[in-house]
C-alpha cells in the first residue's frame, strides 16, 4: 500500500474526550459507554448507526473486543481489538478508514477507556517483577522500567548529538503551558526548566516532570464515509493518510534512535501527498520528554540531532511553526495509560475550530503519532494525517 | 556488589542453549548466514532454518552502546537496589544484550566504556538455578 493515495472517502464525524480525570467509581467499559454516547451526540448518529467496533485497553483480555461489544449490546459486522500498545487507536481509525472504504461497515466506533490512576498502576517505573513469557526472558532479569527505556534512548541521543537536559525540560514547560489554557487537563499550574531539572530523577537523564502524569479517562471517535459525514451534525474532517511501523531490537544490530515513526510517517506522507511543512498541527504522544523530540527527528520535521534545538526555538508552542500537543499532551492533560485517542481527538477538535483559549489560528491539516510500548526496547508506531474537507 | 534480586527468567527450549551457558560462566550466542543473533532462537532469522544454526562462546567483553541510572522501580528484587545501572552492552563479536553494569558508582558509567561479563548465580523459588549475566567495567 505504501505510496498509494489513501482513498479520499474517509472522514471523522465525531469525538469525544472524557472530562474526568479520576473516576474511582467507574469501570473502563462504564468509561468507554460514556465516551460512546458523547461521540455519538457529537455526531449526531446512534448506537444503532454503529456496525464497527474498534477498541483496546490495559486490561481487556483475548476475547475484550466481543466482551465490549456485549456490553454496549451490539452486533456490529466488523470488529478489531488489536492492541499495539498506546498507539492502537491512531491505528485504529486507519483501519476503521480501510473497512470503511472496503464495505466492511458504515459507521465505525473507535473507544477507549481506563482507570489507571484511580487503580494506582505503576505504569512507567514497576511491573517487571518477573515473567514466564520467553519473550522478556532476556529483559526481566535486569530491570527495564518503561522510564528506564527512553532514558536509554535520552542518554544516547545527548551522548551522539549534545542534546541536553535543558532542552528536553522545554518540552514539559511548553506542555504544561498549553494544559493552563485547557480546562480539564490535569496539571495547570506553570512550571520552569528549572523546576524540571530540580525534579527528581527517576532514570537518568529523566526527572520526574520529563515523565507523562497518570490519569483515568477516555475517548471515543466515530469514522465514516465522507459523504455521510457531510450530512451530519459535526464539521467532518477527512483522513488523508496513515501510516504503521514497528522497531525492535532485531538480532542485537538495530540503531536505537531509528523509531517506529520514521517509516509510519514517510508512509503518511507519501499517501496524503503532503510535505512537512504543509502540516498546522502535530499531536505527538508525549510519554516522556524524549519522546516528542525522538518523534519530531523521525517524522522529520527536523533533521535528526536537531530537535534539542527545534524544541527550544519556540516551534512547538502555540504560536510556533509546528503547535505540538495544544492541549497539554500526556505530560500535562492527561494519560490513562494508553494516550493514542486523545491525539486524535484533539487534532479533529482543533481543526473544527472548538478548542477554545488554546485553539489555533484556522489549521487546515494536522498530523497525529502515537507510539505504542517503548523506544528503547520495542514500540509501534502509527500516523494518521488529518485535513479540513474543501 | 550489585544488590539487585534478578528476577530469575524461564528457559524455553529456545533459549536453554543459552541459560545452560550462563550457569556454566559462558556467554553463548548464535551464529548462521554469517549474523550474530541474540536473543536466542529456534531457528536463524535470516534463512528460517535450524540446521545450520551454530553456538559458540563469546568473549564476554563489549562496550557500553547506552545506559540509565534507575533511581525509581518498585518491582520486587529492584526497589531497594535503586540506584542500579541498566545498560546495553555491544558485544566484541557482534550482536548487543541487555544488563546491568555493576561494582561501581553507577554515575561513573559512560556511553563507550569497555565492560567485562560476569555471571550471579541465584537460585529460583522453585530450587531450580540459574546464573544472570552482567556486566562490570573493564
Amino acid at each position: 500500500m505504501t505510496g498509494n493515495q489513501f482513498p479520499n472517502n474517509i472522514a471523522i464525524a465525531g469525538v469525544y474526550e472524557h472530562e474526568s480525570r479520576f473516576s474511582p467509581d467507574k469501570t473502563e467499559f462504564q468509561i468507554m459507554a460514556e465516551c460512546a454516547k458523547g461521540a455519538l451526540d457529537d455526531s449526531g448518529l446512534t448506537l444503532a448507526d454503529v456496525d464497527g467496533l474498534f477498541g483496546a485497553s490495559m486490561t481487556m483480555g483475548m476475547m475484550g473486543i466481543v466482551d465490549l461489544a456485549e456490553y454496549l449490546n451490539i452486533r456490529p459486522t466488523h470488529i478489531d481489538g488489536s492492541n499495539i500498545g498506546g498507539s492502537s487507536f491512531v491505528s485504529h481509525v486507519s483501519h476503521a478508514a480501510a473497512a470503511i472504504n472496503a464495505g466492511l461497515c458504515d459507521v465505525a466506533l473507535v473507544l477507549y477507556g481506563s482507570t489507571a490512576a484511580s487503580n494506582a498502576m505503576a505504569i512507567g517505573t514497576g511491573g517487571s517483577s518477573g515473567s514466564r513469557n520467553p519473550e522478556t526472558a532476556f529483559t526481566v532479569p535486569y530491570g527495564m522500567t518503561t522510564v528506564g527505556s527512553y532514558a536509554m534512548y535520552a542518554n544516547l541521543h545527548m551522548d551522539k548529538y549534545g542534546t541536553t537536559s535543558e532542552q528536553l525540560a522545554e518540552i514539559a514547560v511548553t506542555m504544561r503551558h498549553h494544559a493552563s489554557l485547557n480546562p480539564l487537563a490535569k496539571m495547570r499550574s506553570p512550571i520552569t526548566v528549572d523546576d524540571v531539572l530540580s525534579s527528581r530523577l527517576i532514570s537518568s537523564p529523566l526527572h520526574l516532570l520529563d515523565c507523562c502524569i497518570i490519569s483515568d479517562g477516555g475517548g471515543a471517535v466515530i469514522v465514516t464515509s465522507l459523504e455521510r459525514a457531510r450530512d451530519l451534525r459535526s464539521k467532518p474532517i477527512q483522513i488523508l493518510g496513515c501510516g504503521e511501523a514497528v522497531q525492535h531490537q532485531g538480532v542485537g544490530d538495530t540503531d536505537l534512535l531509528t523509531i517506529a515513526a520514521k517509516q509510519s510517517g514517510n508512509q503518511a506522507f507519501t499517501m496524503a501527498g503532503l510535505s512537512r511543512a504543509d502540516i498546522d498541527l502535530a499531536m505527538i504522544y508525549d510519554s516522556f520528554t524524549i519522546t516528542v523530540l525522538a518523534t519530531l527527528e523521525n517524522l522529520g520535521f527536523c533533521k535528526a540531532g536537531e530537535g534539542g534545538n527545534f524544541v527550544t526555538d519556540g516551534n512547538i508552542g502555540l504560536n510556533g511553526t509546528l503547535p505540538v500537543n495544544p492541549d497539554g499532551g500526556g505530560l500535562s492533560s492527561n494519560h490513562p495509560g494508553m494516550r493514542g485517542i486523545f491525539l486524535v481527538i484533539e487534532a479533529v477538535k482543533q481543526l473544527r475550530g472548538e478548542c477554545g483559549d488554546r485553539q489555533l489560528s484556522n489549521p487546515e491539516t494536522a498530523l497525529a503519532h502515537g507510539t505504542g510500548g517503548t523506544i528503547g526496547d520495542k514500540h509501534s508506531g502509527a500516523t494518521l494525517i488529518l485535513g479540513v474537507t474543501q | 556488589m550489585s544488590n539487585i534480586e534478578h528476577p530469575l527468567p524461564h528457559a524455553s527450549f529456545e533459549s536453554l542453549g543459552y541459560w545452560e551457558g550462563t550457569s556454566r560462566s559462558e556467554l553463548v550466542l548464535q551464529r548462521c548466514c554469517q549474523i550474530v543473533q541474540h536473543r536466542p532462537r529456534a531457528i536463524c532469522v535470516n534463512c528460517l532454518d535450524a540446521s545450520n544454526l551454530e553456538y559458540f562462546i563469546a568473549s564476554g567483553k563489549g562496550k557500553i552502546y547506552t545506559f540509565t541510572v534507575t533511581e525509581q522501580n518498585q518491582a520486587k528484587g529492584f526497589a531497594k537496589a535503586c540506584p542500579y545501572v541498566l545498560a546495553y552492552v555491544d558485544l566484541e563479536e557482534g550482536s548487543r544484550i541487555l544488563a546491568n553494569i555493576v561494582d561501581c558508582d553507577p554515575y561513573e558509567v559512560s556511553i563507550g566504556a569497555e565492560v567485562m561479563v560476569k555471571f550471579v548465580a541465584q537460585e529460583r523459588p522453585d530450587a531450580e538455578s540459574f546464573a544472570v549475566p552482567v556486566f562490570t567495567l573493564s
